[in-house]
């Protein structure tokens, strides 16, 4: 199954690393990563494989909601199916 | 390959349109818990929910985490009570709203709705009883939800049943003056009434369902006034074509939330109900979206085809 994480915020130094970072301690295969900076703004939209991670789907979640707040980024986490059926036929 | 607007469209609609899942409904139907010894039936109307729904709330948490979509309630809709208690020869009526009540308490869902009575077309043994129990029932209990149908477009109103109502919303609110009159809010009197409506406090499984079934509300009034909003539609057709669209997509999440709570419970999916009924947060209204579509003021000319072209756009996107 795929993931994905989605990071929203004002643009700092590292914010990929540390996302990355995350994902690379939990298991998850980063397939993907698309990114763009408007103005100070950062997003990010990350494609991970979860199938072989080494920590439960909602221990990431957790280690990236608390990344998120330390550095003042909206993370998001979740199911690639739930793009797939609101935007696909 | 999914888009990068597409996932943040729907981010945004989660984060700031108050987009959610408002309950999945696991209706349960208590045909076979009917005995004319009272206790008896409790007991097994207590057995039988407590072991459907055992995993109810826990499935909705998991989804939740899983994929990111908030679930909001997690709720149980039964047989209408009045059935069930029909065959029972007492007085004692309230014992199945405590039944349903302790049933609902055990499992973590916050309402149960059923306490329920059909008399469009005329009392049956047991409503009578029933609907003379709905104001004490729900003041002693905490999460059962009432509904009595009293009237359908084929069999016309039970104008005996109106009478009746109207006493027990007014008692209703009196026995619970000193909770902002609850017992109110908790009871609905239908005509029409729908068989497996998941919103509370309506929500009843009908005689015609099947004997376990997820039925799945979603709500996105919210989401529906942002998308007109944001495209600044120029006329009526790009208006329809845009309302049906984003009904279209929240339907779609809805669908998707029931499937999985459907198979992870190993319950049939029964229907995804889309609601535009608001929630308490400020712009989660359809007075808003009918203003959104170019209404000066909800009320003004034209706020009747404005509703038509949204329960429209809206039913043509349920299934």
């Amino acid at each position: 199954m795929k993931a994905v994480i989605t990071v929203l915020g004002k643009d700092n130094v590292g914010i990929l690393s540390k996302v990355s970072t995350v994902c690379a301690e939990s298991g998850a295969n980063i397939i993907e990563v698309t990114q763009s900076v408007l103005q100070d703004m950062f997003a990010m939209i990350m494609l991970a494989e979860i199938d072989n991670t080494n920590v439960p789907f909602d221990e990431l979640t957790k280690k990236m909601d608390r990344l998120g707040e330390e550095n003042n980024l909206k993370i998001h986490v979740m199911h690639e199916d739930i793009f797939n059926s609101m935007h696909k036929i | 390959m999914l888009e990068t607007k597409d996932i943040l469209e729907t981010i945004n609609m989660i984060d700031n349109e108050n987009l959610d899942v408002r309950t999945i409904t696991m209706g349960i139907s208590l045909i076979d818990c009917i005995d004319s010894d009272i206790d008896k039936a409790c007991d097994k109307i207590y057995d039988k929910i407590c072991l459907y729904a055992k995993d109810l709330v826990k499935t909705g948490e998991d989804i939740t985490r899983e994929y990111g979509i908030p679930i909001i309630h997690k709720r149980i809709s039964v047989t209408p009570i009045s059935i069930v208690a029909g065959v029972c020869q007492t007085q004692k009526i309230l014992k199945f709203a405590k039944t349903l009540d302790r049933a609902a308490d055990t499992l973590g869902v916050n309402f149960i709705g059923g306490y329920s009575a059909l008399v469009e077309k005329g009392f049956a043994a047991g409503d009578y009883a029933l609907i003379e129990s709905i104001p004490e029932a729900l003041s002693v209990t905490e999460r059962v939800c009432s509904s009595v149908n009293i009237g359908s477009t084929k069999a016309g109103i039970n104008m005996d049943a109106v009478r009746m109502m109207g006493k027990a919303v007014v008692d209703a609110a009196k026995l619970t003056e000193d909770q902002n009159c609850i017992g109110a809010a908790k009871l609905v009197t239908f005509c029409n009434a729908v068989q497996d409506n998941p919103f509370m406090a309506g929500a009843f499984h009908g005689v015609g369902e099947a004997d376990c079934v997820i039925n799945v509300g979603v709500s996105g009034p919210g989401v529906v006034r942002a998308a007109l909003e944001k495209a600044n539609c120029g006329n009526i057709t790009e208006v329809a074509d845009l309302v049906k669209k984003t009904a279209f997509k929240i339907t779609r999440m809805g669908q998707l939330v029931a499937q999985q709570a459907s198979q992870r419970l190993s319950v049939p999916f029964g229907i995804v109900d889309l609601s535009l009924a608001p929630t308490p947060a400020v712009g989660d209204s359809v007075a808003h979206i009918l203003e959104e579509m170019g209404l000066e003021i909800c009320g003004c000319h034209g706020t009747t085809a404005a509703l038509a072209l949204l329960n429209d756009a809206v039913r043509s996107s349920r299934r």
